[in-house]
């Protein structure tokens, strides 16, 4: 079948040879750090680290492209709503204000605001690539072995991995209605209007929520059928054991982990200052 | 020595959805190491009585119980799901559904893993269990990569693992190929001579399933047993007919030559046989009957020159097919499982782009011919309704196709009311969708695909999950469209649906066409039969049984035959 997105992509690689719960572990440790600090230094390193990671994973831009392009557009977005409702947010932070472009009031653009954005944006880059990284290096079934492992109800874990799984799925009963609906008249291309085709999107909706509660109830029955949920815990088939590598990774994490937060707040700031 | 291990006591279940029982006083033993088979048609009941079994009534489908039933000497509203899981185990009938986990091994553990065994146990357990279902070298095999066949295998495998004493199989050859199905019922046969299992199967398939001994038939009709006896006592009945389930072909050869059936004959395998004086009273037959002249040629209306395709970077799933299919035709397209028959017609229909050759609507060429205005000349009917329908109202549906092309509303309800009233759905035309049947949403969504006059139509499974009254109606409304003039063309797994009703058919094995040919000449010949997983018809044994000197051409008459007693031929 055609490309399937957010799907796991088989390779053979270092970051594959990691324990799920690890790669979540980590995951988990690198966006909050993204979170927390603003520190355009930490951000930088960040990014450039998971670029690196990128490449050792062998995972091909454009395999993860369509998802990345939808997040940039989010990203985009994210930046124009902040430009509209707060345009003076940088020179609050930083304290000075040095305009660039002169429109009107408020709206005058400053450097400050820009690197504030440019912060705000790097932020981004620094989680998406770690985030899909470790959705598609990540075995779906042991994914669920690994949120377990650091916690989590095994049952939630289990949904969660039911629905990962379940996206290339709803992918291909998508593609089949579009066609089935294409083929009745329905315009999803760029030819129609953008409300009509919202419209008319509408029409694939109904019909791919009625197949994907048709695929739920079999799947629970099966699921029922075979004791899911008869005990408190469950062992897994898939759960690997943490070895040599994991333990290391994790060091290392951890280690960025401490090292960002004393950086980003020895100076009672989260936000590095270029302007002082 | 029989000791009983399903034991049903006067009865009765009613859904509390539903306003009056889906079972009514049911009485039923089941001894142990017992192999039963449960028919009826859509709605008995059956599938009803194996979720009593298994536990999906009362605990996920909830409802009134009177009466008893007790599994292994329990009654079962005393057990939890769980503790009944234990005792039956189910294979259901959509084997791509069941499976939970994502390689062959995680699901044959699944059940182990919530039983919280060790993970070395485990593995060792299911290493065991492979072996048995011959699937052990397929451990971290993933669902994609399997065929129908292996998926059944897998999910019997992770039923398995659990020692059960009673193995339930609703509908196991729903889905599944002719030869695949028939691999399946003899698995399921191993599997219980080897660990002297309970096996219960619920089929309406009953001469796919009689390919191996069964010990008794359970029929059952509108909630109630309405026959308990062996398989060769039910076959020499009348039973079956009245019921409304589809008699093995043999036996309404047999039947139709006005033979006397009696138990003796051993009805149940048709290739031991005893004909006795039913051998002359077939030479008979064959000679007092005779074949409808075939109609003459008329002109093409598609040509499909030299067709490849792949899907990405993928080997060819449809390889250099070239075909031509003349006005009013009715075709089959047949193949195993994952053979390319869905692809070529989504090719047909423009779903799919990028393939090579070339492809003629009444010789114009169709290459530049978008979706939708080939939707107009080739309608496209899907297997699953669910995936067509996107409106609440019957009448709102149909005409959809209609109001996107802006058609005038005078016009819309004229042409609405046309095909809603060849579909025979007029009187449900302001009903909602949802209170519609399986089979009538099918028929809302050809329907839909009608109204749009297209001169060809393309089915995917029209058949598939109906039982013999419900396909019998299908087909014949779709052989009075082929009357009307429009050309059929059906892809389908079903032998007796291309022997009944498709005069021609098409098969295709690994993405290329390896016979276009009568189906009567397709199912007698032996390498065409194996290379497309196809099954020979039963029909051809019991004519060279008989000593009928032209095999072939008793099916030809049989079947000609039989749409004339059937009455829907022209």
């Amino acid at each position: 079948m055609a490309t399937e997105m957010l799907a796991y992509i088989d390779r053979k690689s270092f970051i594959h040879g990691l324990s799920g719960a690890t790669k979540l572990i980590i995951f988990i440790m690198w966006s909050s750090i993204a979170m927390l600090t603003y520190d355009t230094r930490i951000l930088l390193v960040l990014f450039i680290f998971s670029m690196i990671v990128l490449k050792v994973s062998k995972i091909k831009l454009r395999e993860i492209g369509f998802v990345l392009l939808f997040i940039l557009a989010f990203l985009l977005l994210n930046n124009i709503a902040i430009y509209i409702f707060s345009p003076q947010e940088g020179v609050k932070i930083y304290g000075t204000s040095h305009v660039l472009v002169e429109i009107v009031g408020r709206y005058n653009i400053t450097l400050e605001q820009l690197f504030y954005q440019f912060n705000i944006t790097l932020k981004y880059f620094a989680v998406i690539p770690a985030a899909l990284l470790f959705i598609v290096t990540t075995h779906p079934s042991e994914f669920a072995a690994s949120l377990n492992k650091i916690g989590v109800n095994y049952k939630i874990a289990y949904s969660v991995s039911l629905a990962l799984r379940y996206i290339p799925d709803i992918q291909r009963d998508f593609r089949t209605i579009a066609q089935a609906q294409q083929a009745r008249g329905i315009d999803l291309s760029s030819k129609e209007k953008l409300t009509k085709r919202i419209k008319n999107a509408g029409s694939i909706i109904l019909p791919l929520i009625l197949s994907s509660l048709d695929r739920i109830d079999t799947i629970s029955n099966a699921m029922e059928l075979r004791a899911f949920g008869k005990k408190k815990q469950r062992t897994w088939y898939n759960e690997r054991n943490f070895n040599r590598h994991d333990y290391v990774t994790m060091l290392v994490g951890f280690i960025i982990l401490i090292v960002s937060l004393v950086i980003t707040f020895s100076d009672g700031s989260r936000f590095y200052n270029p302007f002082v | 020595m029989k000791k009983p291990i399903i034991c049903f006591n006067n009865f009765t279940f009613k859904y509390d959805s539903q306003k009056n029982p889906t079972l009514h006083d049911i009485n039923l033993t089941i001894n142990q190491g017992e192999k039963i088979l449960i028919v009826g048609p859509s709605g008995c009941g059956k599938s009803t009585l194996g979720h009593c079994l298994n536990g999906l009534v009362p605990f996920a489908y909830k409802g009134d119980i009177t009466g008893s039933l007790k599994v292994n000497g329990q009654e079962t509203k005393d057990l939890t799901i769980f503790s009944l899981s234990k005792i039956v185990g189910t294979v259901l009938q959509d084997p791509d559904g069941q499976f939970i986990g994502l390689s062959v091994g995680e699901d044959i553990a699944f059940s182990l893993e919530n039983d919280e065994v060790p993970i070395d146990i485990m593995k060792e357990k299911v290493i065991d269990i492979s072996k048995l279902i011959n699937m052990e070298k397929y451990l971290g095999a993933s669902v994609h990569e399997l065929s129908g066949g292996q998926r059944q295998r897998v999910a019997l495998g992770g039923v398995l693992v659990e020692q059960v004493d009673v193995l339930l199989f609703d509908e196991p050859l729903a889905n599944l190929d002719p030869a695949t199905g028939r691999h399946a019922i003899k698995l399921i046969d191993e599997i219980q001579k080897e660990l002297h299992t309970t096996v219960i199967i619920i089929e309406h398939r009953l001469e796919d399933v009689l390919d191996q001994h069964v010990d008794r038939i359970i029929v059952m009709d509108q909630g109630r047993i309405i026959s308990d006896t062996t398989p060769n006592e039910l076959l020499a009945s009348s039973i079956l007919e009245q019921t409304n389930i589809r008699e093995p072909l043999y036996i309404r050869a047999l039947k139709y030559a006005n033979c006397k059936l009696t138990p003796e004959m051993n009805l149940e395998h048709f290739n031991k046989l005893n004909l006795y004086d039913c051998k002359e009273a077939l030479h008979n037959w064959y000679k007092s009957t005779s074949i409808q002249k075939s109609l003459p040629e008329a002109e093409s209306i598609l040509e499909v020159e030299k067709i490849t395709f792949a899907y990405g970077a993928q080997k060819p799933t449809i390889n250099d097919i070239s075909f031509t299919i003349r006005k009013g035709e009715m075709i089959s397209i047949v193949g195993k499982n994952g053979a390319g028959k869905s692809t070529l017609s989504r090719l047909i229909c423009g779903f799919e782009k990028g393939h090579s050759g070339k492809m003629f609507f009444a010789g114009e060429d169709m290459k530049d011919v978008t979706i939708r205005e080939r939707a107009e000349k080739i309608g496209m009917v899907m297997q699953n309704p669910n995936h067509m329908i996107s409106k609440h109202m019957i009448y709102d549906e149909v005409a959809l196709g209609l109001v996107l092309r802006g058609i005038s509303e005078d016009e819309i309800k004229e042409r609405v009311e046309k095909a809603l009233q060849v579909c025979g759905l007029f009187p449900f035309r302001n009903w909602p969708i949802s209170a519609l049947s399986f089979g009538q949403r099918k028929r809302v969504t050809i329907a839909s695909i009608l109204v749009l006059n297209p001169e060809v139509i393309i089915l995917d499974e029209p058949t598939a999950g109906q039982d013999f009254f419900h396909y019998t109606q299908i087909m014949e409304f779709l052989a009075k469209l082929n009357r009307l003039g429009i050309t059929i063309i059906m892809v389908t797994h079903d032998m007796h649906l291309m022997l009944e009703y498709t005069p021609r058919c098409l098969v295709i094995a690994d993405g290329k066409l390896i016979a276009d040919d009568s189906a009567v000449n397709v199912l007698s010949n032996k390498k065409i039969v194996e290379a497309a997983n196809l099954k020979q018809t039963s029909l051809f044994e019991l004519a060279r049984r008989a000593n009928i000197e032209h095999p072939t051409e008793f099916v030809a008459r049989f079947i000609s035959f039989d749409k004339e007693v059937r009455g829907f031929g022209n």
